[in-house]
């Protein structure tokens, strides 16, 4: 594997498979009451975090802290980050003090790639932008495969802001690697045009195309005024995109509701369409765990079979 | 004081003006070329031996950014009329977005006197084509011409209004041989644009600016000269769509010429994949289709001139966040190393021709009498001599203020040896002399 995991591209679908074969055994972990493997002692992740994100955060910290490494978290906010200190004289600190690796969310698409030039430690990108969020394509790739039982020719559908969103690039990017079919769907102005030389298929019809699923991924769509420019209303944007009662029963039978969170309720996704049996969005939640687990472990040189480390502790 | 006489033995003198490309020697005296041929004998000169270089006249920049006054700690009129030097320069045009803007006599007056000061290359300010350059009220055009102004740019910015390009170029009818050179780019097409619009941009999670916005404001002020009969120069020709506007305005015979820098005839969007800010310029380095177009529309003579739009940028504002570090590369020492590696070795351009547009095209569009050759008995001696052949990769130091170069790492072709500024060396053996 690659020392840093920025993007998407830098992983090969053999890498895929044997981060999602470590985060399985790493995930029964997660089910112990010490729920705790001496994988990292002695080693720091540091969570450098310039963009509010509890979720993500606390999702690495866990992943960190049940590794047995140190776990440092520098946020914007309290620290030097909001005293105006750059990006690359806080990595250099970071170094100073020992970061065997560190992981960066920033609002900067290409952060995590410019830190790789300062730093020596492994970088993880936590999402960069308006780039990518590999960690998170990641843990959607295991919960398909652990419900689905494969990736391979899998249909997905990815709904909504894919113009601005890094989920919806890190997840094309990992389904297309492992052969899955992706439709990219949403309102045309906030699919890129271009998006066809993905090796993805595009569409603005969602009623066309939920009938033919395996997986129903749905982004958040930013209500925010600047983005209002893309699409007439929210209204109107749930009329026409919004996964609806009536809508999922277009699914065929056995597919799968996701979303990368938080939830818009009754904008892309209906109230009690969260809370079906086959929305597994808090699947999702769990599985991060184990599969940030994994990717430190993997990044930091952990050798061997993960279980029998963790259970020679 | 009288400057040392100096002849350059045995060069091969490329003279586009003059149609010369022959190997003679040539002797330098008070100021000006003395004499031109084979053998010539100057006893009181200090010989240089020019076995396989080129000697052509002096390069001329006319789209530079010298930072002063305003921003001496990115570049100052010394440093940077230096590194132009270094860089086989002997007249540079340095842009009007300085602090105070270079829009009423007394900041070109300053920005002259600290050219005459460093004496290292002739400076002919460009002045607002607007107050402030805001975009609105016309600046005191006429006042600058009287100061020896030519070119009159709000490079940086579009003028946003057409009304107002409408009226600075028929105002500008009124002086002789006034340029109104334009930096054409659609507002609202670029709001916080990080790079060329597609694939690419898409992949990285990078705001786009489409080539249309560039497209659009080129249509427009070629109407705008149409309407008016002004003279329009249109800066950093980046787009396939736009050099053809400008060869369809040139076959319809309006007053219209152009510039291409040497970073968008070598990069294209695909080198923005590491998110170097030294990358990061504007307009924005294009697709590969664009970076054709431009190839060609230089070696047709669409294209008249390459422009470095050499910007200078401190190194704590371009290493930060890509989307936070300013545009520009710096340009003026790598030009013609970038011309010689990437066109005229491969053959796309020739040797002349590329000399024209360096050199040339630009000394008589910014109305630079003394430069751009002939090469002949009697004219003023800016010079440069080069090693056509000399590989060599970009590094720093740097002889300007700043490092921001697009071309850090990359192997050039062509290194300038000697530069001739009045009759002087500014560069002797590729180093500055003063």
């Amino acid at each position: 594997m690659n020392e840093h995991l920025l993007s998407m591209h830098d992983v090969t679908a053999e890498d895929v498979i044997r981060i999602l074969d470590t985060a399985e055994s790493f995930r029964e972990v997660g089910t112990r009451v010490i729920k705790k493997v001496p994988a990292l002692r002695g080693r720091t992740v540091v969570n450098l975090f310039y963009e509010n994100s509890t979720r993500t955060r606390i999702s690495f910290e866990l992943a960190a802290k049940r590794l047995s490494a140190d776990v440092i978290n520098f946020s914007s906010g309290g620290s030097s980050v909001s005293k105006g200190e750059s990006l690359k004289d806080t990595a250099l600190t970071l170094q100073a003090m020992g970061a065997d690796a560190i992981v960066i969310r920033h609002s900067s698409s290409g952060s995590p790639f410019q830190l790789t030039k300062w730093v020596r430690g492994h970088v993880l990108n936590a999402g960069d932008g308006t780039h990518e969020h590999p960690t998170q394509a990641l843990l959607d790739l295991y919960t398909m495969r652990e419900r689905l039982g494969r990736l391979e020719g899998l249909r997905v559908a990815i709904v909504g802001d894919v113009l601005h969103s890094r989920v919806a690039r890190s997840l094309s990017f990992g389904l297309v690697k492992m052969g899955a079919d992706v439709t990219l769907a949403g309102p045309a102005t906030l699919i890129p045009p271009d998006a066809p030389a993905w090796g993805v298929e595009v569409s603005h019809d969602v009623d066309e195309v939920l009938p033919k699923l395996d997986v129903c991924y749905l982004l958040r769509v930013q209500t925010e005024r600047q983005r209002l420019e893309y699409f007439p209303s929210v209204r109107e944007y749930a009329r026409l995109f919004g996964l609806s009662r009536a809508r999922v029963d277009l699914l065929p039978e056995g597919s799968l509701i996701m979303h990368p969170g938080p939830m818009n309720r009754g904008v892309e996704i209906d109230s009690d369409v969260a809370d079906l049996p086959q929305s597994v969005i808090e699947d999702q939640v769990t599985n991060g765990i184990a599969v940030r687990m994994a990717l430190l472990y993997l990044l930091l040189g952990g050798r061997g079979d993960a279980g029998e480390e963790g259970s020679g502790g | 004081m009288a400057s040392p006489q100096l002849l350059f033995r045995g060069a091969r003198v490329v003279d586009p003006p003059g149609g010369h490309d022959a190997v003679a020697d040539v002797h330098v005296r008070d100021g000006l070329v003395a004499a031109l041929g084979p053998g010539l004998d100057a006893a009181s000169a200090e010989v240089l031996d020019c076995d396989g270089l080129v000697l052509a006249p002096g390069l001329v920049d006319m789209h530079t950014h010298l930072r002063e006054p305003g921003f001496e700690h990115k570049e100052t009129v010394e440093t940077g009329t230096r590194a132009a030097a270094v860089g086989g320069y002997t007249a540079v045009a340095p842009m009007a977005n300085t602090d105070p803007v270079a829009d009423d006599a007394s900041v070109v007056a300053e920005v002259r006197s600290a050219a005459a000061r460093a004496e290292l290359a002739d400076v002919f300010p460009v002045g607002a084509i607007t107050r402030g350059l805001e975009g609105e009220v016309l600046a005191e055009i006429g006042e600058m011409v009287h100061a020896g102004v030519r070119v009159f740019s709000d490079d940086g910015r579009c003028v946003p209004e057409a009304r107002t390009l409408r009226n600075a170029l028929t105002y500008a009818r009124a002086f002789d041989e006034v340029v109104i050179a334009e930096h054409c780019e659609e507002a609202s097409l670029s709001v916080g644009q990080q790079m060329h619009e597609g694939i690419t941009s898409y992949s990285l999670g990078l705001a786009g600016q489409p080539a249309a916005s560039e497209d659009a404001i080129v249509f427009r002020d070629i109407e705008m000269a149409r309407l008016t009969g002004g003279r329009l120069h249109v800066c950093h020709l980046s787009s396939a769509r736009s050099v053809d506007l400008v060869r369809r305005a040139k076959a319809d015979g309006l007053r219209v010429t152009a510039e291409v820098t040497p970073h968008h005839l070598v990069f294209t969007d695909e080198d923005l994949r590491t998110y170097d800010t030294n990358r990061k310029v504007n307009p924005p380095l294009r697709s590969v289709e664009d970076r054709e177009a431009l190839r060609a529309g230089l070696a047709d003579g669409t294209i008249d001139a390459i422009a470095t739009d050499h910007a200078p940028h401190s190194v704590e504002e371009k290493e930060a966040e890509f989307d936070r570090a300013p545009h520009g590369t710096i340009g003026l020492e790598t030009a013609l190393g970038a011309v010689l590696a990437e066109l005229v070795e491969p053959g796309i351009v020739p040797l002349a021709r590329a000399l024209e547009a360096l050199a040339v095209a630009p000394a008589r569009i910014v109305g630079a009498r003394e430069h751009g050759g002939p090469i002949e008995p009697g004219s003023p001696a800016n010079l440069v001599v080069f090693d056509p052949a000399q590989r060599w990769v970009v590094e720093p130091p740097f002889v300007s203020r700043s490092r921001n170069s697009a071309f850090l790492g990359r192997e050039l072709v062509g290194r300038v040896v000697h530069t001739v500024y009045r009759g002087v060396l500014t560069v002797s053996e590729g180093k500055a002399t003063r």
